[in-house]
């Protein structure tokens, strides 16, 4: 495809962190024709991570986290679809047509439509007060019923549980949350890691309940005030944050007969079954050399390089994606960085000690004593040097991981 | 506004009026300059925001102090002038400053 023809245009599905790289992307790489973003959303391309962050903690506005200023994409001709949804592909007549009976046509298609929260099926959960957390409107209808100091339960003990919980502590509200699981964090980190996270929300005030399983909510009023467990416990809420994990949203491709597996079937450039269809972000199940898996990650890092990837595709200059998979998350004064993924491993060593109280350690995972990924507590260098360990694929032996004397520079 | 020099790994130079209290890196972001990818949104935790700021200026900008000295001692090429340029923020003083952004960002 030429792509200094001012004639084609190229549709984005979903405006936020892949849909909005893949925009500015092709620009980069020279791409004249039309560029046309349609977003559900009511606003333009914004940040997720503060949500449940300085945003929930109100210590940012909407404002500050937008992704690029709406002067730019005035300026690159990237036009919007606010308000949007697309509700079906039609392959052969190369259009889409949305909820409202639109039909846009296209010459490339980028589908970044990302991920949805998994849904609570219990009874109760259309109770006043009971949230989710994904988007900027869930925050701010969250933010709105929090003029006072509330009694704030959270389900699910995961990366925006645990934010969400040190977010709202900060702010002195009442705050439990319940993890069906014997730890929290059990399904991404191991036991040395949960448990110091587990005992810092509790220092800080936070009641963290482990294998427990929510059964209903009970309201007054259409509004939530106690939340049943499946044990009979009952606790009172004022507000509830359910985060229990996304759903890829793969549904519009799958109608439009492009393969799907936990997310839409690409290829290492980013590339669907459809030579004019590229997908990106938490909405792709993509192969990753590096690590010789397939695999479906949900985070920045990732939207954002497969973006890339993507927008080269488009522009006829297919770029491979394989970047070795990192993530961060930050609770208090916590800045926790990891490199890599640590499925299947059959070893966990320290680095630091985490009970010492200085809130700074690292869990190297290794498996057949090969590196596979470390969780960084407060250690921003050994995260850079795991980064690059793991992406190089040095070998490294546990003693020399673990040793703090030992300068982790030198293996690099 | 201060005006903020840009030079990419190829020598090209880019201007960008940044707000007062805005950062280096949103001035590339805003601008559409590439080789600052910022995938961590300026929260320190990336080191994809990497630059090297006009020595003069280093007594206005100041260094890179704690995690942000940590992430910088171990990015490619680490030299007395790096930065984060998401933890730079923008003052009048920064008008006319360069910043340099490293080849291994292309
Ligand atoms: C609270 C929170 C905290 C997070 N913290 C971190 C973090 O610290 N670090 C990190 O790396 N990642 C974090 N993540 C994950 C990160 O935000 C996601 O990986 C990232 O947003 C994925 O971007 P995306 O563009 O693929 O999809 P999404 O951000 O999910 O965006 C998809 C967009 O497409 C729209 N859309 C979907 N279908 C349609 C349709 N049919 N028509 C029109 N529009 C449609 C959606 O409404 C949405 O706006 C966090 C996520 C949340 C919710
Ligand atoms: S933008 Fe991530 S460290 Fe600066």
């Amino acid at each position: 495809m030429d792509i200094s023809d001012k004639e084609n245009s190229c549709l984005i599905v979903g405006g936020s962190h892949a849909g909005a790289q893949l925009a500015i992307s092709l620009r980069q790489m020279g791409w004249q024709g039309r560029i046309k973003i349609i977003s559900e959303e009511a606003y333009l391309p914004y940040q997720r991570p503060p949500l449940s962050k300085a945003l929930l903690a109100g210590k940012q506005e909407l404002e500050n986290v937008y992704i690029r200023p709406e002067t730019l994409y005035e300026k690159q001709n990237i036009e919007f679809a606010l308000k949007t949804r697309v509700a079906k592909i039609n392959r052969k007549a190369k259009t889409v047509e949305t909820q409202t009976g639109e039909i846009i046509s296209y010459d490339k298609l980028a589908l970044c439509t990302g991920a949805r929260v998994r849904k609570l099926e219990i009874c109760g959960t259309d109770l006043a007060g009971i949230h989710y957390l994904r988007n900027f409107a869930d925050v701010s209808r969250i933010k709105g019923e929090l003029d006072s100091p509330k009694k704030i339960f959270i389900v699910g003990g995961g990366y925006i549980g645990l934010e969400a919980a040190a977010s709202l502590k900060q702010l002195n509200h009442e705050v439990t949350v319940v993890e069906a699981a014997g730890r929290v964090l059990q399904r991404v980190t191991a036991p040395q890691v949960s448990n110091f996270f587990h005992a810092k929300h509790h220092q800080q005030g936070v009641s963290i309940v482990t294998n427990k399983q929510v059964a209903e909510f009970l309201g007054n009023n259409k509004v939530v005030e106690k939340v049943v467990c499946t044990d009979g416990t009952v606790f009172e809420a004022d507000l509830v944050i359910v985060g229990i994990g996304v759903r890829p949203n793969e549904e519009l491709a799958a109608q439009a007969g492009l393969k799907t597996n936990n997310g839409i079937w690409v290829d290492e450039f980013a590339q669907t079954d459809d030579p004019d269809i590229v997908a990106a972000g938490d909405n792709t199940n993509h192969p990753n050399k590096l690590l010789d898996t397939r695999l479906r990650l949900e985070s920045v890092p990732n939207a954002m390089e497969q973006a890339k990837a993507a927008a080269a595709s488009i522009c006829g200059k297919p770029t491979e994606y394989a970047s070795l998979p990192w993530f961060w998350s930050d609770q208090y004064t916590i800045k926790l960085q990891i490199a890599g993924l640590n499925t299947g491993y059959d070893q966990v060593v320290l680095r630091g000690d985490p009970a010492d109280g200085n809130d700074s350690f690292v869990a190297w995972y290794l498996k057949g004593g090969k590196l596979l990924a470390a969780d960084c507590i407060n250690r921003p260098k050994e995260f850079m040097f795991a980064k690059q360990l793991l992406a190089k694929k040095i070998d490294v032996k546990p003693e020399q991981l673990t040793n703090e004397n030992f300068e982790l520079k030198q293996l690099v | 506004m201060p005006l903020i020099k840009y030079i990419d790994h190829a020598g090209n130079e880019y201007e960008a009026d940044v707000d007062v209290g805005k950062t280096v890196m949103d001035g590339a972001m805003d601008n559409m300059i590439d080789g600052i990818l910022a995938e961590c949104g300026g929260c320190c935790s990336c080191a994809t925001c990497h630059v090297y700021v006009d020595e003069s200026y280093l007594p206005v900008t100041g260094n890179a102090e704690g995690m942000e000295k940590e992430m910088l001692t171990a990015v490619n090429e680490p030299k007395d002038n790096s930065r984060l340029s998401c933890q730079i923020f923008v003052t009048e003083e920064m008008d006319g400053m360069t910043v340099r952004i490293p080849e291994s960002q292309y």
